[in-house]
């Protein structure tokens, strides 16, 4: 093998360089410690590399011991001055986490005041079924009251005003079968406080009169009128306003409307 | 021989071998690095890391495979590069073939602070021609391939050899003339 020429190709340069491929490098390997000239000719080129790198050295700032101590150690330096990051992704990810955490506060305040409506219209749903309810019972009641008035045992009575309330009337429905007389009391004033409205049964020779009972609650009665027991054979009936509680007998110049049952 | 021997030593993990081959060439691992980094302060950071990589590494060596400075080289400068890539704040636009190692030269005597040996780098590149400082730069500091090197250069494939062939032929010329 020409020895000079294999130098002057250029090769042992490009094998310095570390740039060929295994082969090359194990057959240059071989030659060299076959040929004295071409070992001496790598460790020339080398030389010239090393020269020319040393020179743009910074200088050695670690020493061999801090290498090894490091080596040792095995301690993972991490900086923590790193700046190589992305810090605007940083940023990005940041910014995108607050506006999560406010679009979450939003959200959950939505929330709470959509159940607070919630409630609110359940409250409202509620106190309408309530109302539904009492009009229902009411219209019940009213039905009720009306069909007993229509019962065909039932007596009308009219009741008409006395002397000291000329304008006032009333009506009793008596209903003899079951002993039950209804009294509207639509046509009498309201009574004042602490007096109450007391309905009589009267027997007329003699002039006996039987307490049926009081109309209570009058002014916070609806349709005014007033249920009560008749076991009595009365001839009439009359109403009086006695103080609160009623009396044992009526009071006669208080008496508000009388009326005689026809005779049937 | 002598060289052998402390590879084969320190491939054996021993200590003081180690501490030969950085003495002989450390200066010159950390020079590869600056040519790329330009920086002397990070040339410095990765210089220790690339000894560190090469100590954890060494059972790899072999020297069928070429010279032990020519291995360590090459996991310098790929460490340099990393470095490089991995720096955001570099123009990305910036050229890396168009900034050669004799960049050095100019960054250096701008700063005005630095370690390099510029006086003795000038002395040695000044009657190299930019053509030369070209080669040298993507075969040597860069790791570029034949192929790579004839296209980034626009010169025939077999070209690259003899032209780095004579190029490093007028180095050791003003090595010797020294």
């Amino acid at each position: 093998m020409d020895v000079q020429k294999y130098i002057a190709s250029g090769i042992l340069e490009l094998y310095i360089a570390g740039i060929l491929s295994d082969k090359e490098n194990l057959e240059i390997a071989n030659y060299a410690k076959e040929y004295p000239e071409i070992q001496k000719e790598i460790e020339a080129i080398e030389a010239s590399i090393l020269t020319l790198s040393k020179k743009a050295s910074p200088g050695l700032k670690y020493t061999f011991k801090s290498i090894m101590d490091r080596i040792n150690n095995d301690v993972k330096i991490i900086s923590i001055n790193d700046k190589r990051g992305a810090p605007i992704l940083t940023y990005v990810g940041w910014a995108a986490s607050v506006l999560l955490a406010i679009g979450m506060f939003w959200l959950y305040q939505q929330n709470q005041e959509l159940k607070s409506d919630i409630q609110v219209v359940e409250q409202q749903n509620f106190d309408l079924e309530q109302e539904i309810a009492d009009s229902d019972s009411s219209l019940e009641k009213t039905q009720e009251l009306l069909n007993s008035i229509r019962d065909k045992n039932i007596s009308v009575v009219p009741l008409g005003g006395q002397d000291i309330s000329p304008t006032s009337y009333a009506k009793a429905y008596w209903n003899k079968e079951n002993k039950k007389v209804f009294i509207d009391a639509k046509g009498l004033p309201e009574p004042p406080d602490g007096f109450v409205y007391q309905v009589w049964s009267l027997k007329l020779s003699p002039l006996t009169p039987t307490s049926m009972g009081l109309l209570e609650n009058f002014g916070m009665d609806e349709n005014k009128i007033f249920a009560l027991n008749n076991p009595n054979e009365s001839e009439a009936f009359g109403i009086t306003l006695e103080p609160e509680g009623g009396s044992e007998s009526p009071t006669l110049e208080q008496l508000y409307t009388l009326g005689v049952v026809s005779a049937s | 021989m002598q060289l052998d021997l402390l590879v084969e030593q320190f491939k054996k993990k021993d200590p003081s071998a180690f501490e030969k081959l950085y003495g002989m060439y450390a200066d010159n691992i950390c020079g590869v690095i600056n040519t790329i980094v330009k920086n002397d302060n990070i040339a410095q950071e990765i210089c220790q890391d690339v000894f560190i990589k090469i100590w954890n590494n060494s059972e790899s060596y072999n020297s069928s495979k070429g010279r032990f400075f020519t291995w360590i080289l090459n996991i310098a400068r790929n460490a340099a590069i990393d470095e490089i890539r991995s720096r955001s704040y570099k123009n990305e636009k910036k050229n890396l073939s168009a900034d050669y190692f004799v960049g050095i030269l100019q960054n250096k005597e701008e700063e005005g602070n630095s370690n390099v040996d510029t006086n003795g780098l000038r002395n040695l590149v000044k009657s190299l021609k930019e053509k030369c400082v070209q080669i040298i730069e993507l075969l040597y500091f860069r790791g570029y391939t034949q192929k790579d090197a004839a296209e980034e250069l626009d010169i025939p494939i077999g070209t690259v050899k003899t032209r780095n062939r004579s190029c490093i032929s007028q180095l050791r010329e003003n090595m010797e003339s020294k």
